[in-house]
């Protein structure tokens, strides 16, 4: 049984691609054949967050327009068994992704059996994003503690419950996830940015984690390797946690509360 | 006083942020999703029935479409204007005249 699964947000620069490295990452770990897909054509990224960058042949598109075979265009992840990637195409042709294709090679991924795909998507409420949703079982929407993140958010639910294969065809409604990014427990404590509760309130849907704002993120991207192959960090943690609670086990939300810290610690932290 | 300013307490920035967001979304929902499709039409024409009977500002008129529990509210929030100007003095017609 596979699922479909996009990591979607509406406004750019929340953390999409990211997570989409890090929660592919992290179930992969877990033993799952995993694929994460780039639907950001023209503006792919994911092979670089991802370190794969310089194995890229064939692409997403090729693989639509019949040049390249699926088996082709994936790259498997050196690092963690049972991962792959699919990355998007630099084409700028917008209308790269059409349903029949994405879906023709989606439903080839689900006979390769690939239990997760996961879609990474781009930023905006435009074609690529609704391809990247089309298909979708599930979501997860990344939003930052921020006025603009929250109501995009709000605008690609509605897209979410409207624009997609299973709203089309009258199947259940997609599940969705809230993933809150950059959070910062502290600005939250001084009243300087929206809590948890405040944007779980907005955007009412269930809450899958909190991402606390951290230099690790960078530090991961510039090598090219998720943060969450480091384990020591606070982003690590945080996406482990997403990753077994999405994979049905019960975690205890952390990195909403401002970390005690000692005196001393303050001083030389 | 800049001293006692100081301890003056300014709203919270992010309490302003979510005042604004359940606006702004609930207005988007109301006109994309889960509201009927005449709720924009609607708020235009009570408007401007209201206008009939008395000169409003549009910036001081707000309609929300909540959801509380099983019911959705229609919320109209207008701000009359203060009482109208006194009428001029008399004195000005009769000397015209």
């Amino acid at each position: 049984m596979s699922k479909v699964v996009v990591i979607t947000s509406g406004k750019g620069g929340v953390g999409k691609t990211t997570t989409s490295a890090n929660i592919a990452t992290g179930i992969a770990q877990q033993g799952k054949k995993t694929v994460a897909i780039d639907f950001d054509v023209g503006l792919r990224n994911l092979d670089l967050v991802m370190g794969c960058e310089r194995r890229v042949v064939y692409d997403f598109v090729n693989v639509i327009r019949n040049e390249a075979k699926l088996q082709q265009a994936l790259i498997r992840d050196k690092r963690v068994e049972n991962l792959y990637i699919l990355p998007a195409s630099q084409t700028r042709d917008k209308d790269a992704l059409d349903p029949e294709g994405v879906g023709r090679v989606i439903e080839e991924l689900k006979q390769m059996g690939f239990e997760y795909i996961i879609c990474d998507s781009p930023a905006g409420i435009e074609k690529g994003a609704q391809m990247a949703m089309y298909f979708a079982d599930e979501a997860i929407v990344v939003t930052n503690p921020e006025v603009s993140s929250v109501r995009d958010s709000d605008r690609v639910l509605g897209l979410l419950a409207a624009k997609t294969s299973r709203a089309e065809l009258g199947g259940p409604a997609i599940r969705t996830h809230l993933l809150l990014t950059r959070y910062s427990p502290l600005m939250v404590k001084r009243g300087e940015m929206l809590s948890v509760g405040d944007v779980l309130e907005l955007l009412g849907i269930p809450l899958l984690g909190v991402i606390p704002e951290s230099k690790a993120v960078l530090q991961s991207s510039n090598k090219g390797a998720p943060a969450i192959l480091d384990e020591t960090t606070d982003v690590a943690q945080a996406y482990l946690d997403v990753v077994f609670r999405y994979l049905g086990q019960e975690r205890q939300h952390r990195f909403i509360e401002e970390e005690k810290r000692s005196f001393l610690g303050r001083l030389f932290g | 006083m800049a001293f006692f300013d100081y301890f003056k307490r300014a709203p919270k920035s992010a309490s302003l942020a979510k005042d604004r967001l359940s606006i702004i979304v609930a207005r988007e929902r109301a006109g994309t999703r889960s509201g009927p499709d005449y709720l924009p039409a609607l708020q235009q024409e009570l408007l401007a029935v209201i206008a009939r009977y008395e000169t409003i500002d549009l910036a001081n008129v707000t309609v929300n479409l909540d959801k509380s529990g099983g019911c959705e509210v229609l919320e109209l929030n207008i701000v009359l204007p203060d009482s109208p100007p006194p009428p001029p003095p008399r004195l000005s017609q009769t000397v015209s005249v």
